[in-house]
């Protein structure tokens, strides 16, 4: 099955080891990727902090990017996700930012290209066979807790998340690697996002709050699709591993170059295997 | 009659039902940044039906808010916070009000300049600007490093193709 792909900024930055991840478990599923022609920043949070044209604009060049090849999108970076869709979503729903978008940008929307997040694309049921088919080490004893956080929730209109205050598509994932996955408070709460940057002391806060009570959970890891999720929670603390998802999946699945995946944390997981 | 001005502007800009807002307070008590704030989610509202633009645009609040939209989930009136948040900050640049978290802007001002310059983000060089306007070249130094050790911060910018295309979007937002 073929799609189209947009890596985002962090696929060579501060995320490397998820993208990789991700692109070895989709792999293995033998779900093929194509990189879209061209491809910019989507804006991050920074764009819609300034201006909202400049947010829409930005994710809306790489749907018209999209738009050129004709097959879903997949977004692996749950900012980049949430930044596209909600373009879309615009696109889609208000005719007059509609018309802005396709003058400034010279395209037509055709609205046939989906925008879809790694977890939209192998959490539906029908990859769960093969999944587990797919699994050689199950990730028996392995006890982790899933963190949803923001992005690739809210707002669920954008986001399609099956349920907004308690998401189980992750849970779901890991319990077919054979993890067991702990009930816990945190899953949709809040990161700090960029206050990582701008004012670590409260991010730090925000940060150690969640992991207090992944702890007292009794998770050996923390799971995550997100990639300013994984920087802020594994920078500021030393308590518990931080795992994308698809490098679990990837361990599982006994793909990709796990060993040096490990290196690229703050907090090593190597001890969980 | 300017205040009724004010309400119905940001309604229009933000596409948000504010005048329901009927003050229960669920957007703050699920507002993980609530305590930084100057004036806490449900008091913006009210300040928005109030017409109190100047306050507003003055306030620590609406740089505050990390977009996480917990507020907006819960609300019982169907008001979005986050995109009121955003209408906020943008008249407060737009009308030359001094930002009352200056560091924020400028790390916004400072990822924004990489897109512009590149059409993605070069971390490195981004940061760098960021410390410039900050003139705070210690904090998470540590952290910095350890990133690039980790290869996360590489020292090359990737770039866009279609670069004038990109300047075009930036030209059309009046940044």
């Amino acid at each position: 099955m073929k799609y189209s792909y947009y890596p985002g900024c962090t696929s060579h930055s501060t995320a490397i080891e998820y993208i990789e991840a991700s692109l070895a478990v989709l792999q293995a599923l033998g779900i093929e990727l194509q990189e879209l022609p061209d491809w910019s920043c989507c804006g991050a949070a920074s764009a819609h902090n300034l201006s909202s044209t400049l947010a829409l604009g930005l994710s809306a060049f790489n749907i018209a990017e999209a738009e050129k090849l004709g097959a879903d999108l997949v977004i692996p970076c749950a900012g980049c996700f949430n930044n596209l869709a909600r373009a879309d979503y615009a696109l889609r729903h208000d005719e007059q930012k509609r018309r802005e978008l396709e003058e400034l940008l010279g395209f037509t929307y055709s609205g046939k290209v989906a925008m879809l997040s790694v977890v939209d694309l192998i959490a539906d049921p029908r990859w769960r066979e093969q999944i587990k088919a797919l699994v050689k080490k199950p990730l028996q004893g392995l006890k982790v807790v899933c963190y949803y956080g923001c992005a690739v929730v809210r707002p669920a209109e954008i986001t399609g998340v099956d349920d907004v205050e308690n998401p189980r598509r992750l849970d779901e994932l890991m319990i077919a690697l054979g993890a067991e996955v702990i009930d816990w408070s945190c899953k949709v709460d809040c990161c700090g996002g960029d206050l990582g940057l701008t004012h670590p002391d409260k991010a730090t806060v925000l940060v150690n709050g969640i992991v207090d009570y992944a702890v007292a959970a009794g998770a050996d890891c923390l799971v995550t699709s997100c990639a300013l999720c994984q920087a802020n929670v594994d920078i500021r603390q030393q308590r518990l591993p931080i795992m994308y998802f698809t490098e679990l999946m990837a361990e599982a699945f006994q793909v990709g170059d796990r060993a040096r995946w490990w290196k690229k944390h703050f907090n090593d997981p190597a001890g969980l295997f | 009659m300017a205040q009724q001005n004010f309400l119905a502007e940001v309604m229009a800009a933000s596409g948000q039902p504010i005048n329901l807002c009927y003050q229960c307070r669920k957007c703050t008590l699920g507002c993980p940044m609530a305590e930084e704030f100057d004036f806490p989610p449900n008091m913006v509202m009210r300040m928005v039906q109030l017409g109190m633009k100047d306050e507003l645009l003055r306030s620590k609040a609406i740089w505050m808010c990390v977009s996480c939209e917990t507020c907006g989930t819960r609300c019982p009136n169907g008001i979005k916070t986050a995109p009121v948040m955003d209408v906020l900050r943008e008249a407060c640049l737009r009308e030359g009000v001094t930002p009352a978290d200056p560091v924020t802007v400028d790390f916004h001002r400072s990822f924004t300049d990489s897109i512009r310059k590149f059409g993605r983000v070069h971390e490195a060089t981004m940061l760098l600007s960021y410390k410039l306007k900050t003139k705070n070249f210690t904090g998470d130094l540590d952290v910095g490093l350890k990133l690039f050790l980790r290869g996360k911060i590489p020292l090359l910018p990737k770039k866009a193709k279609n670069l004038n295309k990109i300047k075009d979007i930036f030209k059309k937002s009046d940044l």
